[in-house]
């Protein structure tokens, strides 16, 4: 049976920590760790995970966790598993948690290495679409338009000027056994891509849109709702990559308005018409894209 | 034990074979290259049972030793140069988390100007990162320092990275005769690694946290104690491998005819060969001179130095390195163990062999002289100038 909300494993394994209210991360964590189980060897790099769950003495993981450096988790990952299955342990899971810049930035040259290695892991990015941790500054999973405290909206320029990295589809090109986009919007569909991917054999990669209520500027009780939002406008969206083809797993009938989900956050408030013409443009093209090129 | 005629990094991956690791992570460098060619073939031919891993950089290397040695496996690595600066990032994370890692590093000069050949400004700018190191000067020394090297960053009082060094060229490169031992002498030396500083699936462990501001000091504190604590346990495992082996080393220091000296050279690696020499033609002219070789830089030897020289007139440093701005680094820790020791006598600093620059043994003998007249200072060899005294 298809893990779900009724059947999912009551033994919290990340808690006690201080995250702050609403963090998508954290519910990102908690839930993949329910669903790996007591056996999953965890690594996170420096960032938001990893400073609100180990500040000695309270140490917040109820399963094996280490941090890494911040351009190591994939790296150390590999070690992690070959080091365990060296000693002959095979019944456990290697999985990373990075932010978007612990994994697009900073350690995309590891998580390359890891996959192209097919390194027995399961590699998960909590994109919360900035450096979060240290006071939300620009990551290249910023979006286009985002306000960040390095890309401020001022008169010259209206913050974040490049779009978004293309991660999902770099990570698919190196022939990755298997990976997905996901968001804590929805979280059955997350649910059953990591159940999917604790069986399958090699690198996994799973990219989980995980919004942050203090850097996007929306209500700590709106974390899920707006995740759910972002996937029915159409600028995010849930598909996997497998046997070398991709899979789009959920097509809203009809957008909802990209406006109506770009204005709920104070990051965006400075757009203008024109800049929100720009991002509903580029949605389309990416979902013209999307058509062609996934089933 | 078998006779065979191996390089410095050959000899060093016959040590490590013997040392059976458990991961490997592997990524290339002039001049260490030939160490992880000769471990993935030792790998590929089934003499060696490892998990052989090609990194993408020297970072994830350190990074890859890390996550092995955190549940518990045996772990090496193998930089230089550029790559031990790369990776340096992981150099103190793997000595706060009290990860016993071994790495070999070929002594290299850094960029800029770029320069592939030896000098020991790599390493002794990592001095305090947490890191044991250790200097070999020929071949033997580096296939017995590689097995040595498990033990001892591997001890329970130790628990702490172990960093062996090897001139770039002059000793990676060169080849000798070396007695390489048999596994069943490598294995009655070598006890498997068990360590309780590790992820446990019985025993769930969170690794490598933040301690802040009440509790950082504790750990920092015992970190240094577990590298004081190295002190002893090297004295141990050298005991442990004359009764294996045969074979004596002497410790975080080698005295050469220094009882009587009036004048000792103090360096480290494989320059201590030509001093030696000299030393043995100058005590053929009758003059009382001795060497003194720095095996060990961290933990540093301060009361060996102040024994081996506290009857000399005058000590001179020669060391390929320099703390630009200052003088060499091996020079300034003698200085604080003559005067922790109240020892006050001339002492020149010799700075030479950068980017591997032949030292000649004429060069050394003009070291000897100018200690007989000059008072402390602190001199390039072989280059004239203001830093020189004009």
């Amino acid at each position: 049976m298809a893990v779900n909300a009724k059947n999912l494993n009551e033994t919290e394994f990340f808690y006690g920590h201080k995250a702050c209210a609403g963090c998508g991360g954290s519910l990102a964590v908690r839930i993949a760790l329910k669903v790996l189980g007591e056996n999953a060897v965890a690594v996170l790099p420096a960032g938001c995970m990893s400073a609100v769950g180990f500040n000695f003495p309270q140490l917040c993981f109820g399963n094996n966790a280490i941090i890494s450096t911040f351009a190591g988790t994939a790296s150390m990952l590999t070690g992690v598993e070959a080091g365990l299955r060296a000693q002959g342990i095979t019944d456990f899971h290697a999985v990373g948690f990075a932010g978007d810049g612990g994994t697009a930035d900073i350690g995309l040259q590891a998580l390359s290495g890891a996959i192209d290695r097919n390194d027995d892991i399961l590699y998960i990015c909590y994109d919360n679409e900035a450096y979060m941790n240290t006071g939300i500054q620009k990551s290249s999973l910023t979006p286009f338009g985002a306000r960040t405290t390095t890309t401020p909206a001022g008169k010259n320029i209206r913050g974040n000027l490049r779009p978004k990295k293309n991660l999902f589809e770099i990570v698919a090109a190196h022939g990755i056994p298997y990976a997905a986009t996901a968001s804590v919007g929805y979280l059955n569909d997350f649910m059953r891509k990591v159940e999917k991917a604790k069986s399958i054999k090699g690198t996994k990669y799973i990219h989980i849109l995980a919004p942050c209520p203090t850097g996007w500027g929306v209500k700590t009780d709106e974390t899920v709702d707006i995740a759910k939002e972002v996937v029915d406008c159409g600028l995010w969206y849930l598909a996997e990559y497998e046997n070398g083809a991709f899979t789009l797993n959920h097509q809203p009938k009809e957008f909802s308005s990209v406006e109506s989900y770009l204005r709920k956050q104070s990051r965006f408030k400075h757009l203008t018409a024109e800049d929100i013409e720009i991002i509903t443009q580029s949605r389309d093209a990416k979902w013209e894209f999307i058509h062609k090129n996934f089933n | 034990m078998a006779k065979a005629f191996l390089s410095g990094n050959e000899a060093f991956a016959y040590g490590v074979r013997l040392a059976r690791p458990q991961v490997i992570s592997a990524y290339p460098i002039t001049p260490q290259t030939i160490v992880v060619e000769k471990l993935s073939e030792f790998v590929e031919d089934g003499s060696l049972n490892a998990e052989f891993i090609h990194v993408e950089s020297e970072h994830s290397a350190l990074s890859c030793a890390i996550g092995a040695s955190s549940v518990g496996a045996r772990a090496f690595t193998a930089t230089s140069s550029q790559g031990l600066l790369y990776m340096a990032e992981c150099l103190p994370y793997a000595a706060g988390g009290r990860f016993p890692i071994v790495m070999m590093n070929a002594n290299r000069s850094t960029a800029l100007p770029w320069n592939i050949y030896g000098d020991q400004r790599d390493s002794l700018s990592q001095l305090d990162s947490g890191w044991i190191q250790a200097f070999a000067e020929n071949a033997q020394e580096a296939l017995d320092l590689a097995l040595m090297s498990f033990y001892i960053a591997e001890h329970k009082n130790v628990s702490t990275p172990f960093m062996a060094n090897l001139d770039g060229f002059v000793l990676t490169h060169t080849y000798e005769v070396v007695d390489v031992p048999t596994s069943e002498q490598a294995n009655a030396f070598l006890p498997k690694y068990e360590t309780e500083n590790k992820l446990d699936l019985q025993h769930p462990r969170n690794l490598a946290f933040s301690a802040g501001p009440d509790t950082n000091t504790i750990f920092k504190y015992k970190e240094h104690i577990g590298i004081l604590n190295s002190k002893s346990v090297i004295k141990e495992a050298e005991d442990r491998f004359e009764t294996i082996f045969g074979r004596r080393y002497s410790g975080l220091t080698e005295s050469y005819r220094t009882e009587d000296a009036d004048y000792i050279i103090i360096t480290l690696g494989s320059i201590a060969g030509l001093v030696r020499e000299v030393v043995d033609a100058l005590r053929q002219e009758g003059r009382r001179v001795g060497l003194l070789r720095l095996r060990y830089l961290r933990p540093f030897p301060n009361e060996e130095i102040a024994n081996a020289v506290k009857n000399a007139k005058a000590v001179a440093v020669l060391e390929k390195d320099i703390s630009f701005g200052n003088e060499g680094t091996v020079y300034t820790n003698v200085n604080s163990a003559l005067q922790k020791a109240g020892i006050n006598i001339p002492n020149s600093n010799y700075i030479g062999g950068l980017g591997g620059k032949n030292i000649s043994a004429e060069e050394i003998r003009t070291i000897f002289d100018e200690l007989k007249s000059q008072k402390s200072a602190v001199k390039f060899l072989g280059i004239g100038g203001v830093a020189n005294g004009g």
